[in-house]
């Protein structure tokens, strides 16, 4: 097992015929996902060589999930487009939807979000502004870098990318069940919690890594969490303990507002919830590679 | 980006959230002439976007032209918590009976949207917020269906506003509902609502955040932007789209990866800890790092004074290590004589192996490879304090 994606993960990709679209399709396939089919209501009825495979092109997600059984959406639709491209795909009721998408106004995140909440939940949202989801040797819905890290028994969620894909090196000798990027924009669909969750019902994965950064209080309420409800071993990283008030460090979420929002703050609610917490990526692998150690 | 009370002004009344009347000067003269123009008694207002300017002296009232222009000689200039004052808003004077709080926000916890009011204003929300959680109310506003006629008299009536003023605050939170959808706003509000002697309620203070994600749709807000307070390297970087955040310190960072180099400031400070220096910048330069956006980023890096050291860290996910060290050496052919200042380079993850002999065959005498993020900061730490 895994988390959100597994060997029968059928994926296909909003805006597979762009740029961005067509290089992590033609890379998801080399890793051994199935990538199926892409949405493009201009190119319907065509289809295209990605990665030596043809993929049929479809109008609509809802067309392509009757045609090939998709039941994950990848979405590379550039900002001004994409809530209209996930919109689309919880309005066809898909089960997973990872927008890689960079720079998308948070209205209209909030506006798919709250659409996808009155579905039921229909529709799992991962990201947007992520790297997506990784089980290594099954599937890797997204842009996580399939040559990191092989299979093994460690959950990694992280709101950075390429901090994920840090940690993913510095553990790739004990290997990741699953590796889920959720994002760093302010409100996203899938957060620490639904990821600590599914870790955690996960008979695969013995050990998680949970890699959080400045701003919002996701990570105090994740160390709320795991105190209730996690038994597996946690560790954690904090990312921007040394950032200044008032500063965007990147992610439109990442940001301290006077006292809330801050590393330390983050780091004592997590070591206050059993969780250990290294300084840098480097001293955190080792807590983790103590734990298996133990 | 945050408005200047002035900014928000403007905002709220296009979107016919009543205001009252106010100038925008930047001299004592100018202020004298405002005041004169709005007669009466008026307001002199520090314009700096932090709170607590009333306490800093940064807001008194004046009865005449002559104590206005007064008043303008003490405001502008102060350093308000490090906000120097450049320019004040002269507002006109207002009686007023009772001072309220009404505001709606991004719930990032709820992935929503937040309304708060309070019948008892005047006070710091945050201040209400811990010592009469009672007297705020907070209701969820859907991102969809918004604040409607009959939920903005709900929120009303849960903040307790007496029947009589229901029906004065409901339409302003409609309106103000207005702005935050219509402009993209991450912040709307509104401190202190007031009820002049007049009966009027007036927004007598605002505050607005605007969503920068959301600039392709607001070519108007490109002209709400401070250029005075913009520092010239954020400004070049940004010209280069790279995302770049001058600070206090003398090791030049470059990262790809928002969080790596989050992570990477972190390093540094503990590794500067030992040798008295610290990260001069945030540059998080994306996942391409091509020799043109290299080059672009250690321009902004290289020139800015304080920088005695760069540290490169580079994790190569989906960026191959060989194109980033390619990058690095074709920067430094491009900048020549500029690049003047050590650089550590730190590489791992995709195709490394070419990209370290690609950086050793070059051998550029200021280049120092570094196989840890760790020993990277290290070394570059030492540097700066050499």
């Amino acid at each position: 097992m895994s988390i959100l994606i597994g060997t029968d993960t059928k994926i296909i990709v909003q805006g597979l015929t762009g740029s961005e679209g067509t290089k992590h399709a033609t890379r998801m396939l080399a890793s051994g996902a199935q990538v199926v089919g892409g949405v493009n209501p201009r190119k319907a009825g065509t289809t295209v060589e990605i990665g030596g495979a043809r993929l049929p092109i479809f109008g609509t997600v809802a067309e392509a999930m009757a045609e090939t059984g998709a039941d994950t959406s990848v979405v590379f639709v550039p900002p001004a487009f994409a809530k209209d491209a996930v919109v689309e795909a919880i309005e066809a009721g898909i089960p997973l939807c990872v927008v890689i998408t960079e720079g998308i106004p948070v209205k209209d995140s909030a506006e798919f979000w709250s659409l996808a909440k009155s579905k039921g939940g229909a529709t799992r949202i991962i990201g947007p502004n992520c790297p997506g989801v990784i089980s290594p040797g099954k599937s890797n819905a997204g842009i996580i870098p399939a040559t990191i890290s092989g299979p093994g028994p460690i959950g990694l969620v992280s709101k950075s990318g390429t901090l994920t894909y840090q940690m993913m090196f510095e553990l790739a000798d004990i290997g990741i069940s699953t590796a889920v990027g959720i994002g760093g924009d302010p409100i996203i669909g899938t957060t620490h919690i639904d990821a600590l969750e599914a870790f955690e019902a996960d008979p695969e994965t013995k050990a998680i890594v949970m890699i959080g950064e400045i701003g919002g209080d996701a990570e105090e309420r994740a160390a709320e969490f795991i105190r209730r409800n996690v038994t597996k071993p946690v560790v954690a990283y904090v990312a921007g303990f040394t950032a200044p008030e008032g500063k965007t460090m990147g992610h439109a979420g990442a940001i301290v507002s006077g006292s809330a929002g801050t590393a330390q703050a983050k780091k004592e609610a997590l070591e206050a919830a059993g969780v250990k917490v290294g300084r840098t990526p480097s001293e955190t692998a080792t807590l983790m590679r103590e734990v298996f150690a133990s | 980006m945050d408005l200047f009370e002035y900014q928000a002004r403007d905002m709220f009344e296009r979107y016919g959230v009543p205001v009252l009347a106010g100038i925008v000067a930047d001299t004592p003269e100018e202020v004298r002439a405002a005041a004169e123009r709005l007669g009466g008694t008026v307001v002199v207002k520090a314009q700096v976007k932090t709170g607590g300017r009333g306490k800093a002296g940064g807001v008194k009232v004046a009865h005449s032209p002559e104590e206005a222009e007064e008043a303008a000689k003490r405001i502008l200039g102060l350093d308000i918590k490090g906000h120097v004052v450049k320019r004040v808003m002269v507002a006109a004077g207002a009686r007023i009976d009772r001072e309220f709080y009404i505001s709606i926000l991004l719930d990032r916890a709820n992935r929503s949207y937040l309304s708060l009011a309070s019948y008892e204003g005047g006070m710091e929300i945050e201040e209400l917020a811990v010592e009469r959680p009672e007297a705020l109310a907070r209701v969820e506003v859907d991102p969809l269906t918004g604040v409607t006629a009959e939920q903005a008299e709900a929120i009303a009536r849960a903040a307790r506003f007496p029947d009589e003023l229901v029906s004065k605050v409901a339409p302003v939170f409609e309106r103000l509902w207005q702005v935050y959808r219509e402009e993209d706003a991450t912040l709307v509000e509104v401190n202190p609502l007031v009820l002049a002697e007049s009966g009027d309620v007036i927004a007598l203070d605002g505050k607005v955040t605007l969503d920068d994600n959301a600039e392709f749709r607001h070519p108007d807000h490109a002209a709400l932007v401070d250029a005075g307070d913009v520092d010239p390297l954020e400004a070049k970087a940004k010209e280069h789209d790279l995302n770049y955040v001058k600070l206090d310190g003398q090791v030049g960072v470059i990262g790809n990866g928002a969080g790596l180099v989050m992570s990477t400031l972190d390093v540094v400070s503990y590794a500067g800890e030992r040798y008295g220096v610290k990260p001069a910048n945030f540059l998080d330069i994306g996942g391409g790092a091509s020799a043109e956006v290299m080059a672009a980023g250690l321009d902004v890096i290289l020139n800015d004074p304080q920088v005695r050291s760069v540290f490169v860290n580079v994790f190569g996910g989906i960026t191959a290590c060989d194109a980033v060290a390619n990058g690095i050496v074709g920067a430094l052919e491009t900048l020549g004589d500029e690049a003047n200042k050590p650089l550590v380079v730190r590489l791992d993850g995709n195709n490394v192996e070419e990209g370290r002999r690609i950086l050793a065959e070059a051998a550029h005498p200021l280049v120092t490879v570094v196989d840890t993020m760790d020993a990277a900061a290290e070394k570059a730490a030492e540097l700066a304090a050499a």
